[in-house]
């Protein structure tokens, strides 16, 4: 396989990184930022969202997507972490001063330019994901710069807005959301797109990241970071890919994404060199089902049985091209599967280059060819659905059709963890914003400025030496912990109980990845758990030994305690007396080697085979030490 | 209507933009402070601070430039005016019930302007067909505009030409009015249009938004559309008040015009029933009925059309330590011919009340009194304190919502002229004219033990 040339491709990457602030309260109204779904007193209700008219004459394609799906919304609000605002029962309240404090913080760091006056607006989002049917957003700065390896990126803007409600479930005429989420404050950094390779794009992901993190003031974990990729090739088009959630998944994302464009581009030259021309495809679904009478395919029995149908559409020229696979997962029959879904919301399509399959005869195909006239070079689409839906798949997959013919079509997609994308929907035209005006602007004063100016919080590579020199640490376990962004959580341990940083930071990171590697789940554990796996052991419960055995106990366990753990696991220490008592009979036992000078070695193995994960082995090499000098003063006085 | 150019700026920032000649809309830049910015030139908000300009940049966002004194502003394009392409209406369809819906403030179905935010109302009965073609399939649709206020600048001659224009339009072959209305004081025109229309042959509907008209959510047409649907086929001949049930899309309420009042102040379901339930529900566009009292539907018989109303009525709400004199005052004041007082429980006000009550309706002033308990009757047996109030001519109004109590008195007084007598209006306000008084006091339904 060739390596990608990406300079001579003109690749060009621009980033949205959105991150989620750790405010005391949402963006606008007082409900908490950290709350939980599913703890509390739960209401649902339906809703129906509807776009007022534009003067935008022409329609926009994102917008027409999304009315054409228009569903039922059913909404779940916990009371807890739900008020009448994110219900859009109530007016906002008025914008987070703790959060434009932060995103203010953060555009500093860059060196961007905080505007005068925040204005927010409003951003139609019809897909339900907003109580309201449009997003509240706002400029906080424009411009500024970050630096990877000596080039420097600039910075567009700086935006402060509203997390969107958590979709629970989408079926044809409903989806589901939870509005936990709906609200929280996100700050959005969005680059220039001169970003020219997929490992420049993840490091400038973390830079901007890292500029973030030493705000000290964004959430950590799952779901709080979301990277969104702008990727255009020469010949290309700018798609926009929304989602990726890990960091190491950004060159992965961007190399997929250029393979498809090249692909793409591929195609179109190969179609155009069939002589297919865009009059010569037209819509023209044939029912087919007659044809599936007898079949083998358990599927399409299925499917048949419910009253569904089998359509077929011909593709003129598209013969092979559809399976066509230069790069592994990168077929253009891959991209017409994803607009039928998306569009019709179909289970999948069939298509004559990967068929006989699926229990699909070769008789079968041919009578389906010879249907709907299908000629040598010809492929055939069929879709199996209920007639209206089958109808409107095949359009979408003729539609899909016709943009093959002139390359690679302007899109938003959806990073999947595997570093592919799914076709999500058309790109948006030109922005669809209105004013907030239940909000008054609020102006951003130069005395604010200079007081946080004054007061900018280090960066990520201070507060590593401040780290590594206040606890003793080496600068490459603090590291760790700054990338593993346990630093918080770390300096809440040690701050509170009497534990050695070392081992702390050792079990934030080391034993942590260890445990990962073995298969343990170690997302499900959290901050609270570690802070009382430290105070219990700073109280003596357990031995420091236990904690691996705890923690994997605690991740397949997660709604448990740790008290609950150290009973299970059995690791709790005895008490002092019976340590002493043990000891001494221990001594009792070998009064041979009260003279020996190797006693407190030979000794040892002994205990630890005993109190191992139990009690701390310093504390029991002191008893040790202490008993047996007892016991040597007690013979020297007897004799 | 001559809009300002600059609306929103004053002062030098206002200078500043005359002499770049300038208005909004247009694409301007602006050097402000060592930075020079791009974008349209967008209206500023009445009460924020002065010396700022407000552009829309490229991306769609609004920011706010400070001006100081080497601040240029420049233009770079005119303002291209927006240009609505509406959907073509739907075709109307003759063999449905003709409908009207008249307007009197606030907007039902909007369009924005997004270059500008500008929200422009749509009033035409094409307008809202094409905004709302859901409509084309329930009824004959006419649209007019009687006029374009807010709720709360309503006054009785608003209800009198209110009541002109429906009675108009049934006498012109409509088959249902649907009147939309600023919710602020619905209820009170609700119970207004209810005495004024007595027994109307085709349902009279109240509807408003809690949302506005340009939000994707806002509640406007999904009321709308229930409102449309219950003037074409509710089967009675009522004035009723069409709303939200709960915060949920798919139910929505028509309560009856003397029994509805707005108790929230910005949740979808603000309008309850009080003392009752709702006539009816309507869910997927289907009337569910609560009870069979009502007008029915076509009937012309005992129609009147009474649209008189006397402001010279006032709802006081009696607290601890309201001086007694504030009546005598109000009524020397403003030559005030009756008072609803909203007393305390069961109908009680402070004892010192009594000599002044008694003053007052010895002068042939009619005075009222209702609970501000809001849910219950008056009962003012049960007390000494209430029997001497009732002894001195204090009329009890039974479980009369204090609203509506208001707006008859207006009505009674309207009705009556100049002269009136205070037993008369004693006898109408105490008999049930359109439902503002119940006999039967049933429990909240709903919660199972």
């Amino acid at each position: 396989m060739e390596k990608l040339d990406y300079s001579k491709l003109g690749l060009k990457v621009g980033l949205e990184i959105h991150r989620q602030l750790n405010t005391r309260h949402k963006l606008f109204c007082e409900c908490p930022t950290d709350a939980k779904e599913d703890k509390g007193k739960k209401i649902t209700f339906r809703r129906y969202l509807r776009e007022a008219q534009s003067e935008l004459g022409a329609v926009d394609p994102a917008a027409l997507f999304e009315a054409k799906k228009r569903k039922s919304i059913i909404y779940y609000a916990e009371l807890d972490n739900v008020c009448l605002v994110e219900m859009d029962e109530e007016p906002p309240h008025s914008l987070n001063a703790e959060a434009v404090e932060i995103a203010l913080t953060a555009a500093l760091l860059m060196d961007a330019k905080p505007v005068d006056e925040i204005h927010v607006m409003r951003k139609i989002v019809i897909d339900g994901s907003n109580t309201t049917g449009f997003q509240r957003t706002c400029v906080v700065a424009l411009g500024g710069v970050i630096k990877v390896d000596g080039k420097e990126i600039p910075i567009q803007t700086i935006t402060l807005e509203e997390d969107a409600a958590r979709m629970l479930k989408t079926s044809d005429r409903e989806v589901e959301y939870d509005l936990t989420r709906l609200g929280i404050p996100l700050i959005e950094i969005s680059t220039a797109p001169v970003i020219t390779s997929p490992e420049e794009a993840a490091k400038a992901a973390k830079a901007i990241g890292d500029i973030l993190r030493a705000t000290r003031k964004v959430k950590r974990g799952l779901g709080t970071v979301r990277q969104d990729l702008n990727i255009s090739i020469i010949g290309g088009a700018l798609t926009e890919i929304k989602g990726v959630q890990e960091l190491d998944l950004i060159p992965k994302v961007v190399e997929n994404e250029v393979k498809r464009q090249l692909h793409l581009i591929e195609v179109a030259a190969k179609l155009k060199e069939r002589g297919l021309k865009e009059d010569m495809l037209i819509l023209n679904p044939v029912d087919v089902t007659d044809i599936f009478s007898e079949t083998q395919s358990k599927l399409i029995r299925r499917k048949l049985s419910e009253g569904m149908r089998v359509f077929a559409q011909r593709l003129p020229r598209f013969r092979g091209l559809l399976s066509y696979e230069k790069w592994p997962g990168i077929r253009l029959g891959a991209e017409m599967a994803g607009r039928a879904k998306a569009w019709a919301n179909v289970e999948g399509i069939f298509h004559t280059d990967e068929l006989p399959a699926y229990g699909i005869s070769q008789e079968e195909v041919e009578a389906v060819i010879s249907r709907v006239a299908a000629e040598e070079m010809d492929a055939v689409v069929m879709v199996v659905s209920k007639e209206d839906k089958a109808r409107e798949a095949l359009e979408a997959v003729l539609q899909r059709a016709s943009e093959a013919l002139k390359g690679v079509p302007e899109e938003t997609r959806a990073a999947k963890p595997d570093g592919t994308t799914v076709y999500m929907r058309p790109r948006p035209g030109a922005a669809r914003m209105y004013p907030e005006t239940d909000i008054p602007p609020m102006a951003v004063t130069q005395e604010r400025l200079k007081h946080l100016r004054e007061n900018l919080p280090p960066t990520l590579g201070k507060i590593t030496a401040y780290i590594s020199e206040k606890y003793g640490l080496s600068r490459q376990l603090v590291e760790q912990l700054l990338d593993k962004e346990m630093i918080e959580v770390f300096e809440e341990i040690v701050n509170r109980y009497r534990v050695q940083a070392s081992v702390v930071a050792a079990t934030l990171t080391e034993t942590i990845t260890s445990l990962k590697r073995e298969g343990v789940q170690v997302e499900s554990l959290e901050d609270k758990h570690f802070v009382e796996i430290f105070r219990m052991l700073s109280n003596g419960v357990f031995a420091k030994e236990a904690i691996p055995d705890i923690l994997r106990w605690l991740a397949n366990n997660p709604a448990e305690s740790v008290e609950k753990a150290v009973e299970k696991l059995g690791v709790r220490s005895p008490p002092r007396e019976e340590l002493e008592k043990t000891i001494e009979e221990l001594l009792e036992v070998n009064k041979h080697l009260l003279d020996d000078k190797k006693a407190i070695n030979k000794l040892m193995g002994d205990l630890m085979r005993i109190y191992r994960g139990k009690v701390d082995g310093a504390l029991l090499n002191q008893l040790l030490r202490q008993k047996l000098e007892e016991a040597r003063a007690r013979t020297q006085q007897q004799s | 209507m001559s809009e300002d150019p600059l609306q929103g700026y004053s002062g030098y920032v206002r200078r500043l933009l005359e002499e770049a000649g300038v208005k909004i809309g247009d694409e301007i830049r602006i050097v402000s402070d060592g930075s020079s910015y791009e974008g349209v030139l967008i209206a500023r908000y009445e009460i924020a601070e002065p010396d700022y300009v407000v552009i829309k940049l490229k991306n769609g966002y609004n920011i706010g430039v400070k001006v100081t004194t080497g601040s240029k502003v420049s233009k770079i394009a005119a303002a291209t005016p927006p240009a609505f392409r509406p959907r073509p209406p739907p075709e109307q369809k003759p063999s449905l019930p003709r409908v009207t819906i008249v307007s009197t403030g606030g907007t039902i179905a909007s369009r924005i302007d997004y270059r500008t935010g500008g929200v422009k109302a749509a009033l035409s009965a094409n307008d809202l067909l094409s905004l709302v073609p859901e409509l084309a399939d329930i009824a004959r649709v006419s649209a007019e505009i009687l006029f374009s206020i807010f709720s709360e600048n309503i006054t009785v001659n608003h209800w009198e030409a209110i009541a002109r224009k429906v009675d108009e339009l049934f006498k012109k072959g409509e088959e249902g009015v649907v009147i939309a209305h600023g919710t602020d004081t619905m209820g009170y025109t609700a119970a207004a249009l209810s005495f004024a229309l007595q027994k109307p042959p085709y349902p009279v509907v109240l509807v408003g938004a809690q949302r506005s008209s340009d939000r994707p959510s806002s509640d406007a047409a999904t009321n709308l559309i229930a409102a449309v649907e219950t003037a074409a086929n509710a089967p009675f001949g009522e004035v009723v008040v069409c709303m939200h049930y709960w915060h949920s899309d798919d139910k929505i309420a028509l309560h009856r015009g003397t029994r509805v009042v707005k108790l929230h102040t910005s949740s979808r379901d603000a309008f309850k029933s009080i003392n009752t339930e709702p006539i009816a529900f309507l869910t997927q566009n289907r009337l569910i009925l609560n009870t069979g009292e009502f007008n029915k539907r076509g009937g012309w018989h005992g129609y009147k059309l009474e649209p008189f109303f006397d402001p010279r009525a006032m709802l006081v709400k009696f607290y601890p330590n309201m001086p007694p004199e504030t009546l005598l005052i109000l009524r020397e004041k403003l030559r005030l011919r009756g008072f609803i007082i909203e007393g305390t429980g069961l109908g009680h006000v402070n004892a010192d009340f009594i000599p002044v009550l008694k003053q007052l309706v010895d002068e042939g002033v009619f005075v009222g009194m209702t609970s501000q308990c809001k849910f219950g009757r008056v009962n003012m047996f049960v007390y000494e304190n209430g029997r001497d109030i009732m002894r001195v001519g204090v009329t009890p109004l039974d479980d009369m919502l204090s609203e509506t109590a208001l707006v008859k008195l207006m009505w009674c007084l309207g009705k009556m002229g100049e002269k009136h007598d205070v037993d008369e209006i004693r006898k109408m306000m105490l008999t049930n004219m359109a439902g503002e008084l119940y006999s039967r006091s049933l429990p909240t339904l709903g919660i199972e033990v």
